[in-house]
């Protein structure tokens, strides 16, 4: 039987209009009447362009260069502007990524909803709010009527993002064209809407266009996926096949690149452990202006963790659970209220006596490998920079030591000479990596090293952190929101909410036998990966048959 | 709202005291006697004797500025050594004509330069773009006495439209009023329109690249309505900051302007009495064109919030 | 991308142009700027005076050469002033914080509240015009914002991961800050300095034009087009250029302000 298509995307390519470089190459791919599909790619692959040129969104520096759209049967192309705003919002809805900037900061949010049904809808001002008022119910705000008079930023992240929905399915779209709709949210967050979403437009047989880097996610609740590259799409098929029979060489990449569970490392467990916290307490001054001194909030309240020699322990949480704030307060930049760290079995803390030896052993590799690489310094200069303290080292000692660094993280000489705008993100956690290890620390506190970078390139990176880990046999605090990043390069789990450790335990034991509520609920936003034949994987989803419990967490 | 409110006040409190303080030194920096300064060359002894009783020249420092504190607190800035007015009705008379003019030129450029801007920024690179900035460019970089001089030759000199320079008030004769004011306003007007037209185009070009205006346009909503509903308000609240500080500036710089068209304003008054060195004026035009500027832009402050909610509720 | 924008080479151009003509003036011009001369008074531009003679006789294109001269000399001096002071302030305060940074913000912060040109009056009301007058002048006048822009600069800076890196290698707060955060202060400060020479240009013209720059005889834009109003029926010209002189120089510097900024500053584009 013949699909009969809602959307018909046939050939479409799209250049700068400047540089009439091709962003967008020759793609064609239909949604079905009520169907989720997929795209899915890499930044730069086109997905967002391609998604966005449906409704004659793409950004004023691109240009149609060929193909068509028809929607509903219609070319877009050859629509005049007044019909095809006709089609925006009352047949096609579209939801962003940002959820702090895709809703007008000054404008209520009762007259945002408003706005659309206004325009396309029939109706009178007391049917429109009534309308409203059910929809804002529907998507888990709790008081419906009190948000309709509230401006977004008195909204969480999560809500706005719902509340975003709401203004799409008001109008109830044929089609519904997401955006990465979810990947500014934390983890447990991003399942709750994403569910929402799902049940909202199944509910209405509208057809969803979801666009995202996450594959895993996709997998999860979409029918077809279309995995694009370089502006190309190189596969497309339904979910099923296309992670179990992965046919094109980049589509195996991505799945390869999902994390997944690498065997038990033996480590020794009788040995002292080589840094202890004890009771750490960090505080945060509250502001003090001249008329006023605000109470400060207290970020930590008492944690206690140790890491013995070789180990990884990973530290996980949501936004606001301390992780960040606990890893800083162990590399010194931050002073504790209260507690204490023992590197070595000996107290340290800044100004003390072992302070200088801890300095020299305990090292850090930051998130963002755009801020932390100091712009106008060389590869060469700014790692050589971390050896500038070590005693007794001559200058050729220090050369050497710098380009072994360069080689061991893949980078070499030819990179030596280089500055940071010159590299991409993965090759700058390269070298941040390479700063962090050139002196040879038996402790490295690591936060986020990998969530700003692409799949692909996260998978390099952890394999190479991994490698380096294993050869030069430092400990390490790995700090992560993201849990399959952890499972696969953690020896033990530390995970965090609020401030305080909520459960802790090796790897297997937190990954499989979860205790604390908080844990499951986010072990349950990640798959557990099956590795098939021939590059494929099959995803297990943990807990599925567990209550959902609340909806409204955001 | 009311403690954002409090808060904005208190917040100049000690701005206007360090601005009294510096004002107060740098009287106090010119060598010689401040009560001979204060009185002229023309001072018999009896009188500066009393005006050093009256400033407390024998008490400390902390103690002059606490008496000279106090007496401007209670509007009292002291005689004009060239009139012997009292400085602060003199002072107030002159403001008048100078904010009238400053006003006028500043609503009518914002209410060109901000349409202007918007439209330059929502046709960006086009030829009407490139037209409205190198306009506004041009603009920015005619200076006003320049300028002033231009109109004047042009309409006065060459046309003989309007007539070359002087003042007349609205109270005696309003249509001459009018003709005597369209040019001093006129280059005011030009000019901020270039600041204003620039400062538009660029708060416009950041919100246009959000994703609420894409999600408007996504909603169905036609460009007017996006443009309108929802990028003006959003792209207004740096260029009503700026107007702020315009007019701040204006009445620290219309001095020139007045110049050129012999208006007798605040500007004109303040530098007639440097070269006049009478001091009591200059230190009255000084606090007071601060405390304007002051309380211009706590006014601005406190309107803010009618662009950016965000702001009460940090 | 590496191509220069239109409006950096036009604006390159105009103050090339410029730079040739104060350096020239300094040395050689067609005619003594200051000889009197009252049997060519008043001569409309022509092949000799090639832009005519003012009221005394006095080459008008030799007099506008010098008086670039001057207003380079002036400018320069009063942003260099301006721009050490200032930063030398905005490190301290964004280095020390706590009270000092607070105190030293809130008297930074009342003299930014004096409008743009005030300052620099009431200074000279006490000092008295000249050269040095208004350097000294000009330059109190404009530190306040250099001050502010650095220490902004320095808050944003400190926040920057590297920042943060260079801390944990065990590094001194202050090679950081010689090392890490004044190196990456340099581009906002170019903008800022290349803004504030056109501020500081505008700011002397306007004081000489009201009598209160560089007294005459000595030739400025700013006194040049005062002293043109008394003869603007007959002489035209005289008021035509040294406006023209200054409105070019500005036009040149904010193009080359305006493409700086996109180079270095994206965030401050436009304004």
């Amino acid at each position: 039987m013949a699909r009969t298509e809602l959307l018909q995307v046939e050939g479409l390519s799209l250049v700068v209009a400047r540089t009439e470089l091709e962003v967008v190459k020759n793609v064609s791919f239909s949604v079905a009447p009520g169907e989720i599909v997929g795209i899915v790619g890499e930044s730069g692959s086109g997905k967002t362009l391609a998604a966005r040129s449906i409704m004659a969104l793409e950004p004023p520096a691109t240009r149609r260069a060929g193909g068509s759209i028809r929607f509903e049967g219609k070319d877009l192309a050859q629509l005049p502007p007044r019909e095809l705003r006709r089609l925006r919002g009352s047949r096609i809805g579209m939801v962003f990524q940002e959820p702090m900037t895709s809703l007008n900061p000054s404008m209520l949010i009762g007259r945002q909803l408003d706005e659309g049904l206004a325009l396309h809808r029939d109706l009178d001002a007391k049917e429109r709010r009534a309308l409203i008022l059910d929809m804002l119910r529907r998507v888990g705000i709790k008081d419906p009527e009190g948000a309709l008079e509230a401006y977004p930023h008195q909204f969480s992240g999560g809500m706005r993002q719902r509340i975003m929905l709401a203004s799409v399915m008001l109008l109830q779209p044929a089609l519904l064209v997401a955006d990465e709709p979810t990947t500014a949210l934390d983890a447990v967050v991003q399942r709750d809407v994403l569910e929402l979403m799902v049940e909202l437009t199944r509910a209405r047989g509208t057809a969803v266009l979801m666009i995202s880097h996450d594959l895993s996610m996709v997998a999860r609740y979409t029918d077809r996926i279309i995995v694009m590259c370089k502006g190309e799409i190189v596969e497309q098929g339904t979910t099923q096949d296309l992670l179990r029979q992965p046919r094109h060489p980049y589509t195996q990449k991505l799945l390869a690149a999902m994390p997944r569970r690498l065997p038990k490392r033996d480590l020794s467990t009788s040995v002292q452990p080589i840094v202890e916290v004890r009771d750490l307490v960090v505080e945060y001054r509250g502001r003090q202006g001249f008329f006023r001194k605000e109470s400060g909030k207290r970020a930590l309240h008492g944690v206690s963790l140790a890491i013995k020699p070789r180990e990884v322990v990973a530290l996980v949480g949501g936004s606001g659970s301390g992780k960040t704030t606990l890893g800083r307060a162990i590399a010194g930049l931050l002073d504790p209220a209260g507690g204490e760290i023992r590197f070595g079995g000996r107290s340290v803390r800044r100004g003390s006596e072992d302070w200088g030896n801890y300095r020299l052993n305990c090292q850090m590799v930051f998130q963002d490998p755009y801020s932390s690489l100091d712009p106008r310094m060389t590869i060469a200069d700014l790692v050589r920079e971390a050896l500038r303290l070590v005693p007794e080292m001559g200058h050729r000692e220090k050369v050497e030591r710098v380009s072994e660094i360069l080689h061991d993280v893949g980078l070499g000489d030819a990179f030596a000479g280089r500055y940071p705008h010159e590299l991409s993100g993965g090759q700058r956690q390269r070298v941040a990596i390479a700063r962090a290890l050139v002196r040879r620390p038996a402790f490295v506190i690591a936060d986020e090293p990998v969530s700003a970078l692409d799949v692909t390139v996260r998978a390099q990176v952890l394999d190479l952190f991994a490698d380096l880990q294993q050869r030069h046999g430092f400990s390490c605090l790995f700090i992560s929101h993201d849990l399959g990043v952890v499972e696969q390069i953690a020896d033990r789990v530390i995970v965090m909410q609020d401030g305080r450790i909520v459960e802790e335990g090796d790897r297997d034991t937190i990954f499989d036998q979860p205790q604390d509520p908080y844990t499951i609920k986010l072990l349950s936003a990640i798959p557990a990966l099956e590795a098939a034949a021939n590059g494929g994987v099959r995803l297990r989803w943990r807990f599925d048959d567990m209550p959902q419990g609340d909806v409204a967490t955001a | 709202m009311l403690r954002f409110i409090a808060r904005r006040v208190l917040m100049a409190v000690p701005t206007l005291f360090i601005m009294a303080v510096s004002v107060f030194a740098l009287i106090r920096f010119i060598p010689g006697d401040p009560a001979a300064l204060m009185l002229g060359d023309m001072a018999d002894p009896a009188g500066l004797s009393d005006l050093r009783e009256r400033l407390g020249l024998n008490h400390s420092l902390p103690v002059q500025f606490a008496i000279w504190f106090g007496n401007i607190f209670q509007g009292d800035l002291g005689h004009s050594i060239t009139s012997s007015q009292p400085v602060l009705p003199l002072i107030l008379d002159r403001f008048w004509i100078s904010a009238k003019i400053v006003l006028i030129a500043v609503l009518f450029a914002t209410l060109v330069a901000v349409p202007a801007g918007m439209i330059a920024a929502w046709r960006q690179n086009s030829l009407l773009d490139l037209v409205l900035v190198g306009a506004a460019t041009i603009l920015l970089s005619v200076p006003t006495f320049w300028l002033g001089l231009l109109l004047l030759i042009l309409f006065g000199l060459k046309l003989e439209w309007l007539p070359i320079v002087g003042y007349v008030s609205f109270s005696e004769d309003p249509l001459a009023a009018l003709l005597y004011i369209v040019m001093p306003i006129a280059t005011l007007f030009l000019h901020e329109m270039g600041v204003l037209i620039r400062m538009s185009r660029a708060s416009t070009l950041e919100v246009l690249r959000l994703d609420y205006i894409t999600h408007a346009r996504a909603k169905g909503l036609s460009e007017g309505a996006v443009l309108m509903r929802h990028a003006f308000k959003n792209a207004f609240g740096p260029t009503w900051t700026l107007i702020g500080l315009v007019l701040g500036n204006l009445l620290g710089g219309i001095a020139v302007v007045e110049t050129v068209f012999t208006i007798p304003g605040l500007g004109r008054l303040l530098v007639d009495s440097i070269f006049a060195r009478d001091y009591p004026v200059i230190q009255g035009c000084l606090l007071f064109i601060a405390f304007v500027y002051v309380v211009v832009n706590i006014v601005v402050d406190l309107l803010y919030p009618v662009f950016d909610p965000r702001v009460t509720a940090e | 991308m590496r191509f220069a924008a239109p409006n950096a080479i036009l604006g390159g151009l105009i103050i090339g142009v410029l730079g040739v003509c104060a350096l020239f003036g300094a040395l050689w011009t067609p005619f003594d700027p200051l000889k009197i001369n009252f049997a060519a008074r008043l001569q409309p531009p022509g092949p000799v005076y090639w832009l005519g003679t003012d009221e005394f006789g006095r080459d008008v294109l030799s007099r506008l050469m010098t008086a670039a001269a001057t207003s380079v000399w002036i400018s320069l001096l009063t942003v260099t002033a301006a721009v050490s002071a200032g930063t030398v302030i905005g490190m301290l305060t964004g280095y020390l914080r706590g009270w000092t940074d607070r105190i030293l913000m809130a008297f930074n912060d009342a003299l930014l509240a004096f409008p743009g040109i005030l300052l620099a009056l009431g200074l000279l009301a006490v000092m008295g015009a000249n050269k040095y007058g208004i350097i000294l002048a000009l330059g109190l006048a404009y530190t306040p914002s250099v001050a502010r822009v650095v220490r902004g600069t320095v808050l944003s800076l400190r926040e920057k991961e590297y920042v943060d890196a260079s801390r944990v290698m065990g590094n001194s707060e202050a090679y950081t800050m010689a090392r890490h955060i004044l190196p990456n202060c340099i581009a906002p400060l170019t903008v800022l300095a290349t803004s504030m020479f056109g501020w500081v240009l505008l700011a002397e013209s306007a004081l000489s034009f009201l009598g209160l720059g560089v007294p005459p005889p000595a030739p400025t834009w700013g006194n040049m087009l005062a002293s043109s109003r008394s003869f603007i029926t007959q002489a035209v010209w005289l008021g035509i250029f040294p406006g023209l002189c200054i409105s070019l120089t500005l036009l040149g510097i904010n193009l080359l302000g305006d493409a700086l900024r996109d180079k270095l500053d994206p965030r401050m584009r436009g304004v």
